[in-house]
């Protein structure tokens, strides 16, 4: 019986594995940079826009360590613009991996929100539609929160939670950026990179 | 003398004349003084275009420097294993999550009150990235805070390899892994991190029916698509279900937890998910042993576990509830009437925020029938969870259990559990 059993299983590791390395680098998943490129190009309408840095002053990076919970990575955040449309790039840990998401943002309210790697071995349904649509035409309020509320999904907690973090600390920053730009120019920066 | 008089007269012209020639000079300068002037302004303004252009050039480059170093800074200052650069230390990540309880019982037989804390669950999690496909997950535990050498082996703690598999990503919705993993059954065996349930204790269905936190070794296959199906499969070493003793047939005694398992019998495990639906989640697995015992012939053989669950999440509010039964073949086990085993519950939940920060109440109610008479009951509990912040939270939770058999097993109780509980 049990060899009829582990037999089974041999096949199966082996048949698994055959598949596994029978697939091609293309149907592998795309690097985090070129899904990132995408996102912007079909965003912005295949048009180019501008990449800017917003450098975090002691009030910005005070703000967003609150809504992230975690002290922000950088010293400053890249994203594109183009009027009053913004698009945020950013790495946020939902289990114990980056999930990488771009969040796109006109006149102040999100219009997309993307997962554009995942990285986690669960909580892979907020990279679906039928979870993300929830975010369409949400800004945030001035206690820091959503201005409206996002079903979660059982099972998939820490990916919901690292999501809704970054939704708001890109409202956050498009605010921010508004702010800003009423007093001061932004300095455009001279690379293509658009991961923060 | 007559050069000397020429002389002196010519002197004397020339200062009568000098003055008003001078007054000229000042302030109409001649068309040719003009020029020179305006080429040595036309020069002065060219060394200022080029010192302008040599200051911007400068900046740029500063400016450029500048980029680079941050961009440098934060890719050492990070853990940014997406770049195909990075070093293996960078590819590495660790996580973890811990709960500390205490739990206060009033038992209708007075023996059997207890008041104690206990740091249950201490976790870490070490992943590592080989590659964009190829991933390391594992879990390393200890329970109640300690464990030592005992004389006859006993001792109130574990130290437990829950997880420890590679995986390898098919494309984006396609993996298969082998190694030990948590088996893909009910909510909490594979996500229970304490701030993601409510209740300080977890629900007694998945403890006692689903013997969770269940991990065995073997292959796993899955696949999830964007319309919100899913499925898992997986070929794996079983339970070794005692069929003698105060614990025969208890599910949760067979784990062998991949200690030298027996694995004579493997067993077999699917489930399929549809989150297809803003806010809904459903299930079902079917898990198969061959035998569940590891013996044949003991009066014990094939079994078969299905779970049903599902969740929906509304606003504040949300549902959640759980049907688990076990169907087991042999002579020995139907004459003891264990041979089904159910569980159940439902826990409905109201989330609201108190100073901008998330809490929540909940109540649930579970039945059980399982192997021991200790295992049949029923149970009400009502509690608070408060969430600091997405990783952090504080529970409370008071909860009645009733027996089948009647209080007069003095195992009846009342209790009222404290806990915290954190992940990173």
């Amino acid at each position: 019986m049990y060899r009829r059993d582990l037999v089974l299983i041999y096949l199966s590791t082996f048949t698994c594995l055959f598949l596994a390395s029978g697939f091609t680098a293309s149907a592998n998943a795309d690097s985090y940079k070129e899904e990132s490129a995408r996102f912007v190009a079909e965003m912005f309408d295949h048009a180019t826009p501008q990449l800017n840095a917003l450098w975090l002053s002691p009030p910005m990076r005070s703000g967003l360590s609150d809504i992230l919970g975690h002290a922000p990575r950088s010293l400053r955040i890249k994203y594109h613009h183009a009027a009053d449309r913004t698009l945020w790039i950013f790495d946020e840990i939902g289990k114990v991996k980056p999930i990488t998401i771009g969040v796109f943002i006109e006149a102040g309210k999100i219009s997309t929100i993307r997962v554009l790697k995942f990285r986690e071995s669960r909580g892979w349904e907020i990279k679906y539609s039928f979870f993300t649509d929830q975010f369409q035409r949400i800004g945030l309020t001035q206690q820091m929160q959503l201005t409206a509320p996002i079903d979660g999904i059982t099972g998939a907690t820490l990916s919901v939670a690292a999501m809704k973090r970054v939704a708001k600390a890109a409202l956050f920053l498009d605010h921010s950026r508004n702010k800003i730009a009423t007093t001061t120019p932004t300095v455009p920066v001279s690379n293509q990179m658009s991961q923060n | 003398m007559k050069f000397l008089c020429t002389a002196a007269v010519c002197c004397l012209f020339n200062l009568a004349t000098l003055p008003a020639s001078a007054s000229q000079d000042l302030s109409t300068p001649s068309i040719s003084e003009i020029w020179k002037l305006v080429q040595a302004q036309q020069l002065e303004i060219e060394k200022l275009q080029n010192a302008l252009a040599e200051a911007n050039k400068t900046a740029e480059i500063a400016e450029e420097r500048l980029d680079s170093t941050v961009d440098y800074v934060e890719l050492i200052s990070r853990n940014d294993f997406t770049e195909p650069s990075s070093s293996a230390s960078n590819r590495t990540s660790v996580g973890g999550y811990g709960e500390l309880h205490y739990n206060n019982i009033d038992t209708s037989g007075l023996d059997k009150n207890s008041s104690q804390a206990d740091f249950h669950r201490f976790v870490l999690f070490f992943e590592h990235a080989f590659s964009d496909n190829w991933q390391f997950y594992s879990e390393f535990e200890l329970e109640h805070a300690l464990s030592k050498d005992t004389a006859d082996g006993t001792n109130s703690g574990e130290v437990e390899l829950e997880q420890a598999f590679l995986q390898r990503a098919l494309n984006d919705n396609h993996y298969v892994r082998s190694g030990v993993f948590l088996l893909p059954i009910g909510t909490l065996n594979e996500t229970h991190e304490p701030p993601a349930f409510y209740g300080v204790e977890r629900n007694d269905v998945e403890n006692i029916i689903i013997p969770g936190t269940w991990w065995e070794a073997g292959l796993g296959i899955g696949g999830h698509y964007s319309n919100g199906l899913s499925w898992d499969f997986a070929a794996h070493t079983g339970l070794e279900t005692p069929v003698s003793g105060s614990d025969a047939f208890r599910v949760r005694s067979g784990r062998q937890k991949v200690s030298q398992a027996n694995a004579d019998n493997l067993a077999y495990t699917l489930r399929g998910s549809y989150t297809g639906i803003q806010g809904l989640a459903l299930s079902a697995s079917l898990h198969h042993q061959s035998d569940i015992s590891q013996f044949s012939g003991d009066g014990l053989g094939s079994a078969n576990l299905l779970t049903l669950n599902g969740s929906y999440i509304w606003d504040a509010f949300s549902l959640k509830a759980l049907w688990s039964q076990w169907n087991m073949q042999g002579a020995l086990v139907k004459a003891s009437g264990a041979d089904k085993q159910t569980g159940w519950y439902v826990e409905p939940a109201w989330t609201f925020r108190v100073d901008q920060k998330l809490a929540g109440i909940y109540a649930r109610y579970e039945d059980l029938d399982a192997a021991r008479e200790r295992d049949k009951f029923d149970q009400w509990e009502i509690g608070l969870n408060y969430w600091p912040s997405d990783n952090i939270v504080f529970k409370m939770d008071f909860r009645k259990r009733s027996h089948d058999g009647g209080p007069e097993m003095g195992r009846d109780f009342k209790a009222v559990d404290l806990g915290l509980g954190y992940n990173f």
